[in-house]
């Protein structure tokens, strides 16, 4: 018998071995560093010390800053939700729906937060912030606006990919010939079917807010970042410590909704053109988001064809595909392969 | 009537778009070509006579290349030997969250993790200086300046291409290795012929993603260089401030000027990239 | 009772006339076989997906290997080609073991199920691919290229990208770059299943007819038995890793094997009955049987009768019944009384469900007849039908 004899494009295992645990190292080491630096003891060795300081009452004064900081970070994190779920998600709806001819174009727009940096945005958001604190209010909480456009591009790509992989004009048509409305449309048929994609715009949205650091700091609101980096000055091993602790949460929440959400998507209905065009994309637990993904040209993304043995592929992803016989199939419904729908 | 009341429903998002997109970047460019007083004047633009903003400039573009060629060749090899493992297993799913994570959250955060790591007193500078003998420092302290950045970077930007670059890893076919298998070739030449090759618009246009995130990468190198303002987001920061005096809102709107033009030269790049690279794409 | 019914209606499992099925059903013994596989095994860690599968293919024949998903027939396939490594037993090809030869290093051509071109090569170059890797200097590739073009009728779209191609087409292209190497062997992977039903049909007839013109060795997997039957010169009906009945499509129709093959090809309607020992006793009537599969004289068994083979008339009706019953009925005016359920028209005959009064357990079965377009029968109106006695394929109870 010889080895060796499949194809595959896939490194082989030790060479796959290698490159992950390299890869690993590389994302562990500075969260390592962190950790050994948080645990070491005024007095030399090692211990809790200043975990404990951390919420210990005594200290209030020390954290107020950094907390405060914190306590803004996650109203803006929720105010910026509620502009994400409220604003954002039913206008990709009604685009998807009423103006598929606009889709490109919103595909292009929700770019632009990426391709303007951040910082020259904040030239721009200089005057405007100034006047929102003569005439509304000089709190933090008004990023919150400045907030929805940095997050676009995240959220935008994570509800539209799910979009794009639910028949959801099918679904609206269905429900609107039931009887329902916009809005129970939008609720109770689009949004159950989304609800992947809408959570990981959450987390997404959640991450980004709490991590900003360029608006806040340079517009001088005080932030979650902003307040860590000022405790850093006073307290490093304090500001250590938060920093790591947030990482590790915002990293738990993400693995537990892509175990949540992990399931790979089985293809609805029987005209599978656009249930079963976006599932490779869509497939697994994706709560890696690409923010241009749909700027990229790319190779269609798609499943291995279904087999007969488990040769097919790793994992239950392999899904049946709709034949693509070119543009044919692709009628006035804009054409959709999975993410790279241009 | 029924297509009205649809196209009032995009207003909103219009509107907020307007307010929160539109208008601060043409304030944005608009305060490069205003003086304090507000009236239209191209004095600001005499910043550009100083060869240190050029200097800045050059920097900002060394790194961001720097660390996009790296953090994109070592992003498409993780994404390659993550095409080995279960879609739904648990490195997966680690990989994912992690990327996510690190790409998106906290550059202030991320510096943080590299001044306790290797900054002077860390253990890993202490334990390569006393147990291995390697100075890591022996050239002075470097973590603060331009070099310094180019690890931190490299860790939002391999994840960032692992996020970009996976997708379209997993769309290889396993039928187009099969395929070119049974028409007798190689491994290499399936690579060479066929991987390289339909992977290509997708690496590049990866690669100017990460170029793009660099150099407007800000929060990273403001907690790391709290002093002097080595790379363009930097000087920004200087101008905006006032911290050196002479400088304004106005010159931080030139600046900012300077930057959306080398994002919109590498953008133009990208599509003249394209259009040659991409015609078998629908 | 008039006992005419004598054609055969082929409907159920559309069988066409077989062609060149002669050397085929005369034996596999002749020539030394172009391509086989002998007691292949095939393992993935503990769980066994081909038991000992053995087949023999003659130059210039094709084999289908049809089975529902899961069977092995994609699996043997592959072991064919050498992209799965077999885990016991051997792969000859033009009488050579090459169960260890690498796929690129086998010579064989392969058409995949969908999506097999490079999307980033033109028609032209996607034909060219085998060629360049074997050498062949350019002019010869470019006449060659063209000609392989001719043959699957897509002279004229050598610069066109994949992309710009229907499913047809581009399985098309996947055929000529599979034929241009002048391959020992060509291996087709559910070619059609992708494609919309006329094109399936058209592909799968300009197929056979390139096969039989440049007397190609060809293995064509497929899970639609219409497809197999229609094309084949022998099936490989597969099952759980087994080969269940190697024959002509005919042959399978007529003298399914197994209960298995008589279910999966052609419908089947399942009937109670006890063995005998000249056959199977059915409602009142004895019954060739085509095997026994292990049953014994007494045995309680379900038999599988063709719904062509089962006529049907009207209680007292006059000749209502000139449905298509083959051959002399078994016994007269013994029929099985029952009721119509439902008929429906299927274009040129009509399928018509009757249910029967069993037994005095009172337990009563469904059967599905097929007969003539023209007679039409209400739902429960009292009908007698009468089983033609064809050689039925029996499952033990």
């Amino acid at each position: 018998m010889s080895r060796n004899l499949s194809v595959g494009t896939a490194p082989r295992p030790w060479l796959r071995r290698l490159i992950l645990a390299l890869v690993t190292v590389l994302f562990l080491f500075p969260l390592l560093g962190m950790l050994e630096f948080t645990l070491r003891q005024t007095g030399g060795g090692y211990g809790l010390e200043h975990w404990q300081a951390l919420f210990d009452p005594e200290n209030a004064r020390k954290y107020r800053a950094m907390f405060r900081g914190l306590g803004n970070s996650l109203l803006l994190a929720l105010l910026v939700l509620v502009i994400v779920l409220v604003l954002i998600f039913p206008t990709i709806v009604l685009v998807h729906l009423k103006f598929p001819r606009l889709q490109r174009g919103l595909d292009l727009l929700t770019i632009l937060p990426i391709a303007i940096p951040a910082i020259v945005m904040v030239v721009g958001f200089a005057p405007v912030y100034r006047w929102i604190g003569k005439n509304i209010s000089s709190e933090t909480w008004p990023l919150f606006l400045a907030y929805g456009v940095l997050v676009l591009p995240f959220a935008y790509r994570a509800i539209a990919t799910d979009l794009n992989g639910v028949d959801a004009r099918t679904l609206s048509e269905a429900a609107r010939s039931l009887g329902a409305n916009w809005f129970t449309v939008l609720l109770r048929v689009i949004a159950p079917n989304v609800r992947r994609g809408l959570l990981n715009a959450s987390l997404l949205t959640i991450a980004i807010v709490l991590g900003e650091f360029t608006v806040s700091s340079l517009l001088s609101r005080r932030t979650f970042q902003v307040g860590l980096l000022q405790l850093n000055q006073t307290d490093p091993f304090g500001a250590v410590a938060m920093s790591l602790l947030s990482l590790i949460v915002i990293f738990a929440l993400l693995v537990l909704v892509g175990v949540l959400t992990g399931k790979p998507r089985k293809v609805r209905g029987g005209r599978g053109a656009g249930g079963a065009g976006g599932v490779g994309g869509a497939g697994g637990a994706q709560v890696a988001v690409s923010p241009v993904a749909p700027a990229l040209p790319g190779v269609p993304v798609g499943a291995a064809v279904p087999d007969s043995g488990p040769h097919a592929g790793p994992g239950p992803a392999s899904l049946p595909e709709t034949p693509h016989p070119g543009g044919a199939a692709a009628g006035p419904a804009s054409p959709k392969e999975g993410p790279h729908a241009r | 009537m029924r297509r009205i009341s649809s196209a009032l429903g995009l207003m909103p998002f219009a509107v907020y778009i307007l307010l929160f997109l539109a208008l601060p970047t043409l304030l944005a460019v608009a305060s490069g070509f205003t003086n304090k007083a507000g009236r239209f004047t191209l004095e600001n633009f005499s910043v550009y006579q100083n060869p240190v903003v050029w200097q800045t400039f050059w920097s900002s573009t060394w790194l961001s290349l720097l660390t996009a060629v790296l953090g994109a060749v070592i992003g498409a090899l993780a994404c390659w030997a993550l095409t080995g493992v279960k879609k739904d297993g648990w490195i997966r799913r680690m990989m994912d969250a992690a990327s996510s994570v690190l790409a998106q959250f906290g550059g202030v955060m991320l510096a943080f993790a590299f001044m306790v790591s290797i900054g002077m007193q860390a253990f890993i500078t202490v334990f390569l200086r006393d147990k291995m003998g390697v100075d890591l420092y022996a050239n002075g302290n470097w973590l603060y300046t331009v070099p310094g950045l180019v690890l931190p970077y490299l860790y939002f930007q391999v994840p960032l291409m692992i996020i970009t670059f996976l997708p379209a890893m997993e769309g290889l076919r396993p039928q187009w290795a099969e395929a070119a298998a049974t028409l007798g070739g190689t491994r290499r030449t399936y690579w060479t012929k066929v991987g390289f090759p339909v992977l290509a618009p997708s690496f590049l246009g990866a690669l100017l993603l990460l170029f793009a995130n660099a150099f407007s990468s800000y929060a990273t190198a403001a907690a790391l260089i709290s002093q002097g303002s080595q790379i363009v987001p930097l000087q920004v920061r200087a101008a905006l401030i006032g911290e050196t005096g002479a400088s304004n809102a106005n010159s931080a709107g030139v600046l900012a000027l300077g930057m959306v033009v080398v994002m919109a030269i590498v953008m133009v790049v990208y599509s003249l990239l394209m259009k040659k690279a991409a015609r078998w794409q629908r | 009772m008039p006992a005419d019914a004598t054609t055969t209606n082929h409907a159920a499992g559309g069988v066409k006339p077989t062609r060149g099925g002669d050397h085929a059903s005369s034996g596999t013994e002749g020539l030394g076989a172009a391509v086989s596989l002998v007691e292949v095994v095939k393992k993935y860690g503990s769980t066994t997906v081909l038991h000992g599968v053995t087949l023999e293919l003659q130059p210039g024949e094709l084999v289908c290997l049809l089975g529902p998903s899961g069977c092995g027939k994609t699996t043997a396939l592959r072991c064919l080609a050498g992209l799965e490594e077999v885990s016991g037993g051997a792969v000859l090809i033009g009488g050579e073991d090459v169960s260890a030869v690498p796929v690129n290093k086998r010579d064989i051509g392969m058409v995949f199920q969908a999506y097999s071109l490079f999307p980033h090569l033109t028609v032209a170059k996607n034909v060219a691919f085998g060629l360049e890797r074997r050498g062949v200097p350019r002019a010869a590739r470019d006449t060659r290229v063209e000609d392989s073009l001719r043959v699957v009728g897509l002279e004229g779209f050598e610069d066109r990208f994949p992309h710009q191609l229907s499913g047809g087409q581009q399985q098309r292209v996947a055929l000529a770059r599979a034929l241009v190497t002048r391959p020992k062997a060509l291996l087709l992977d559910e070619p059609l299943s992708a494609l919309d039903a006329k094109v399936r049909v058209r592909l799968r007839e300009q197929i056979r007819a390139i096969v039989t013109e440049l007397g190609i060795t060809t293995v064509f997997v497929t899970h639609d038995q219409e497809e197999a039957l229609a094309i084949s010169d022998r099936v490989a009906v597969m099952n759980g890793g087994r080969i269940e009945q190697l024959g002509t499509p005919e042959e399978l129709y007529r003298k399914p094997a197994t209960p298995f093959v008589a279910n999966f090809v052609g419908l089947s309607n399942r009937l109670r009955g006890v063995v005998q020992a000249d056959g199977v006793l059915v409602h009142g009537r004895v019954l060739p049987v085509g095997s026994l599969d292990g049953a014994s004289v007494g045995d309680e068994v379900m038999a599988f009768v063709r719904p062509e083979h089962v006529r049907v008339e009207r209680v007292g009706g006059a000749g209502a019944g000139s449905g298509g019953a083959g051959g002399a009925l078994a016994g007269d005016g013994h029929g099985m009384p029952g009721t119509v359920v439902s008929s429906g028209f299927l274009g040129s005959l009509r399928r018509t469900v009757v249910k029967l009064e069993v037994d005095a357990a009172g337990g009563s079965e469904e059967i599905a007849v097929q007969h003539g377009a023209d007679d039409d029968y209400e739902p429960g109106e009292a009908v007698i039908l009468t089983v033609a006695p064809e050689p039925v394929a029996l499952q033990k109870v």
